[in-house]
């Protein structure tokens, strides 16, 4: 009967498959710390410190949310609403601040508390509706776009801005707030503390352990006495959670809310955690997967900018870059 | 049709660490319907791949007639009109098109040309006459997913028959059949041998081969032992030796276990949508209480509502004196039941994850701490105990659940629930599709938990393994109860009778 043995040594095809994203990420260091050679100084102007830095908190954001999709994506879920969620977030806690005045950390409260509206319709029409993730998650992004705008009245939200009825804005984003979700190394520190969380919740406790069941098969999980409702549930509330921590950051970052500001951010999460998946050959969504994916987007975007490609043919390039780190991990894949 | 004869000679097929198959032979004349039996990785299904295109690295010669063929494609194999209906008829059936199209399929993909549109009038036309011919009555506009298996295999029989069909491979056709549907198999089987066709026949159901078929090839271990005509003057067990290469005791003595309390008490359950009517049962500890009942009469909606996975609008259960409510399947495991289910690729074990993770995976509670956070170098030691406990052949516990048989893959369901001290253990069609030697284990390891003083659920349509396990019998027939009797004062013909609804 068809048994096969896995090959105790490891072929080509399988070192490519497990490392292509790596290598990936290598080769695009090299081409830009070269293409980038300063022949003046006989150093590369790409490999400095300092740019490392603006490429670790250019990917901050994106990592974070791209985490939040990363717990759905475990219970083979697909959170289409993060991006709307983020922009949800940036959107109320700037009103919350600048609007009401009020401080950090009750602003911070409201918001998460306003964001976990998102888990609660998603999760209802996923779990008890029973409506395939992505389609449910892409309704419920629209309602919350919509949501988002209606609230800023469709404009953005700004320190100092003339409300409707003519009054001037009464509060200002907190510098503390600025400071710590917003600029380095803060930021850079809050993506890695968020990405240990999730690998440690994933890899080290029972719900990672139970999320990774659910989503690998629901019918054995559910069989096996696992509360399979339960943790699709909490997957999409720290979906959400993390949705809305990025749309914080994203706040403090710009200090303002331009309308979907936000849903910029959810193509490239969901790009960083599919190439999640391929990352050490793992074949299934995990936190530094996610992490290494954000940081090829993140390299990729800062060494064609230093390259001098112009804004409008960037996304080709992007594109290609990624199908091509794709295509070393699945094309190699065995059957 | 013509007379066609069929060699493959000295077949051999590698793969990285074994040799799958080592110099075999095997010839099949059209019009005969050829047994091919040998326990799990003999090489079976290995060699029936290579017949039907889906390995191509082998060496060795295949001829038709005498000429010699190259089958490097599934596709070369159709145009030779070898077809091939596998186990698992839910990997081929496509559940979304109708009954039509998915006999057409092979017209549909393979003969449409430079055709763009489809002829639906035709097509379902062409598809009624061929599940006519098969005398089959399956109404041609059904989608598929609203099949039953046995519906489901009809409709892949029938569309091998559509084309130019000489060779017809059957993988395992009646594990999953009841009586009835079996011999309804049997039925069109023979039809097309008539025809000419050659069958080969896949079963680990060793007596029905005797009914219907008229050559027997033998394997174990990747090689040929014996091919030969196929009739009375060799004995089953003879052929259970041959399969194993060593003696076989052929009547499973049952060991005797004390029976204790009543463990679990179900009073007048019945199952909301009546899919299981009126259920009275009572397990004793260290009790094993058969389920009979043929396929369709609701045995496996019985343990599945007694698991609270199906759930039921009245009755109730009662623990060991206690009452109890299960509600999901997730209280029933608190309560302390364990269900080893039918389907167990589906439902049983989660083929991509390794050994260890699907033992410990209904037990995590032993291994966390107040955090939540797992002991992973605990967790992993009890696996590795598990594993030797049961015998479970693995190279080690990292090793993917997908890569073992199918025997162990069960040992790894029942190895969960071991792990987490279930007090009831509901197995539903336990020795589905593996072979005799990994049965043998499997009853002695229901016996052993019994004698424990765990209580069983054993539900299977084979009435012989009921007489030669259980203590006690509910026979079903339509989602009811409809006679308890004792195993040893009852025999297959009894239990046969009642589980097609006499009285």
């Amino acid at each position: 009967m068809g048994k096969s043995i896995k090959g105790q040594r490891m072929s080509v095809a399988d070192f490519v498959n497990k490392w292509g994203t790596i290598l990936t990420v290598c080769l695009l260091l090299l081409i830009f710390t070269f293409g980038n050679w300063d022949a003046e100084t006989g150093s590369s102007m790409f490999l400095t410190s300092n740019n490392i830095i603006t490429i670790l908190r250019s990917i901050s954001i994106t990592t974070i949310i791209a985490i939040g999709l990363t717990f759905s994506l475990t219970v083979n879920g697909m959170d289409m609403s993060i991006g709307a969620c983020a922009n949800f977030a940036n959107t109320f806690i700037m009103t919350m601040f600048v609007w009401y005045n009020f401080s950090i950390g009750l602003a911070m409260f409201l918001t998460l508390l306003a964001c976990m509206a998102v888990a609660v319709i998603n999760t209802f029409l996923i779990v008890k509706l029973k409506i395939p993730d992505m389609i449910a998650a892409l309704s419920v992004m629209f309602i919350f776009q919509g949501v988002a705008l209606t609230y800023s009245r469709g404009g953005a939200i700004t320190e100092r801005m003339t409300r409707v009825d003519g009054s001037q804005a009464p509060g200002l984003v907190p510098d503390i707030f600025r400071t710590i979700f917003g600029s380095q190394p803060w930021l850079i520190i809050l993506m890695l503390a968020v990405v240990l969380f999730a690998h440690f919740v994933l890899n080290y406790t029972k719900h990672g352990r139970y999320m990774y069941a659910v989503g690998g098969n629901p019918e054995a999980a559910k069989l096996s006495g696992i509360s399979v409702a339960k943790y699709k549930v909490s997957a999409y509330f720290l979906s959400s959670v993390f949705a809305a921590l990025g749309g914080m950051c994203i706040a403090a970052r710009v200090g303002t809310a331009q309308v979907a500001a936000g849903d910029a951010y959810l193509m490239p999460s969901v790009a960083a955690a599919y190439i999640g998946f391929s990352v050490f050959g793992a074949g299934k969504a995990n936190a530094f997967g996610t992490l290494i994916g954000a940081i090829l987007i993140g390299l990729l975007e800062n060494g064609l900018i230093m390259m001098a490609v112009p804004y409008y043919a960037m996304n080709i390039i992007k594109g290609a870059v990624l199908a091509i780190a794709l295509a070393l991990t699945y094309a190699t894949k065995k059957k | 049709m013509n007379e066609m004869k069929l060699e493959m000679k000295d077949i051999a097929i590698e793969f990285p660490g074994v040799k799958a198959l080592d110099g075999v032979d095997f010839t099949l004349t059209s019009g005969t319907i050829h047994a091919l039996v040998g326990a799990n990785g003999a090489g079976k299904s290995t060699l029936m791949k290579v017949l039907s295109g889906a390995y191509t690295h082998y060496t060795g010669q295949i001829l038709i007639d005498g000429e010699q063929i190259q089958i490097c494609s599934p596709k070369d194999s159709k145009r030779l009109g070898i077809e091939i209906v596998y186990q698992e008829v839910d990997t081929a059936i496509i559940p979304y098109l109708s009954v039509a199209e998915n006999v057409m399929f092979n017209d549909l993909v393979n003969n449409m040309d430079h055709k763009q549109l489809v002829y639906w009038s035709k097509m379902k036309e062409q598809a009624k006459a061929v599940l006519k011919k098969l005398n089959v009555n399956i109404d041609v506009n059904t989608v598929a997913s609203d099949l039953t298996l046995a519906q489901k295999q009809m409709v892949l029989i029938a569309r091998c028959v559509v084309g130019q069909c000489r060779v017809l491979i059957l993988d395992e056709p009646t594990a999953p059949l009841s009586n009835t549907e079996t011999q309804e198999l049997f039925r069109v089987t023979n039809e097309l041998a008539k025809e000419g066709v050659g069958i080969i026949f896949i079963s680990h159901r060793l007596n029905e081969l005797y009914e219907i078929c008229n050559m027997i090839t033998i394997m174990r271990d990747g090689k040929l032992v014996q091919s030969m005509p196929l009739n009375e003057s060799l004995s089953q067990t003879e052929l259970v030796e041959l399969m194993l290469g060593r003696k076989y005791e052929e009547v499973y003595v049952k060991r005797v276990c004390k029976i204790g309390e009543p463990l679990l008490e179900v009073i007048n359950l019945t199952q909301k949508e009546k899919k299981v009517k009126d259920i009275n049962l009572v397990v004793h500890k260290g009790e094993i209480v058969g389920i009979a009942g043929l396929v369709g009469a609701g045995k496996t909606e019985l343990c599945k509502t007694i698991f609270g996975d199906l759930p039921y609008n009245s009755g109730s259960m009662k623990l060991e004196g206690k009452d109890i409510k299960c509600k999901t399947p997730s209280h029933a495991v608190k309560a302390g039941f364990a269900l080893v289910p039918e389907e167990r690729r589906k439902e049983g074990v989660f083929v991509a994850d390794p050994v260890y993770s699907n033992i410990t995976v209904s037990s995590m509670a032993k291994y966390i701490n107040r955090f939540s956070v797992i002991n992973k170098a605990k967790e992993r030691a009890d696996a590795c105990q598990m594993i030797q406990e049961l015998g479970i052949k693995t190279p080690n516990e990292n090793q993917t659940v997908a890569y073992l048989s199918g025997g162990n893959q069960q040992k790894v369901v029942v190895g969960k629930w071991l792990n987490s001290d279930a007090k009831i253990y509901i197995y539903d069609e336990p020795t589905k599709g593996i072979d005799v030697g990994a049965k043998q284990d499997m009853y002695e390891l229901v016996e052993r938990l019994a004698a424990e003083g765990k209580g069983a659920i054993y539900a299977t349509c084979e009435f012989g393994e009921i007489l030669s396990i259980c203590d006690r019998v509910y026979v079903m027939y339509d989602g009811e109860i409809v006679k308890e009797l004792n195993v040893k004062e009852t025999s297959e013909k009894e239990l046969l009778y009642y589980s097609t609804g006499g009285k």
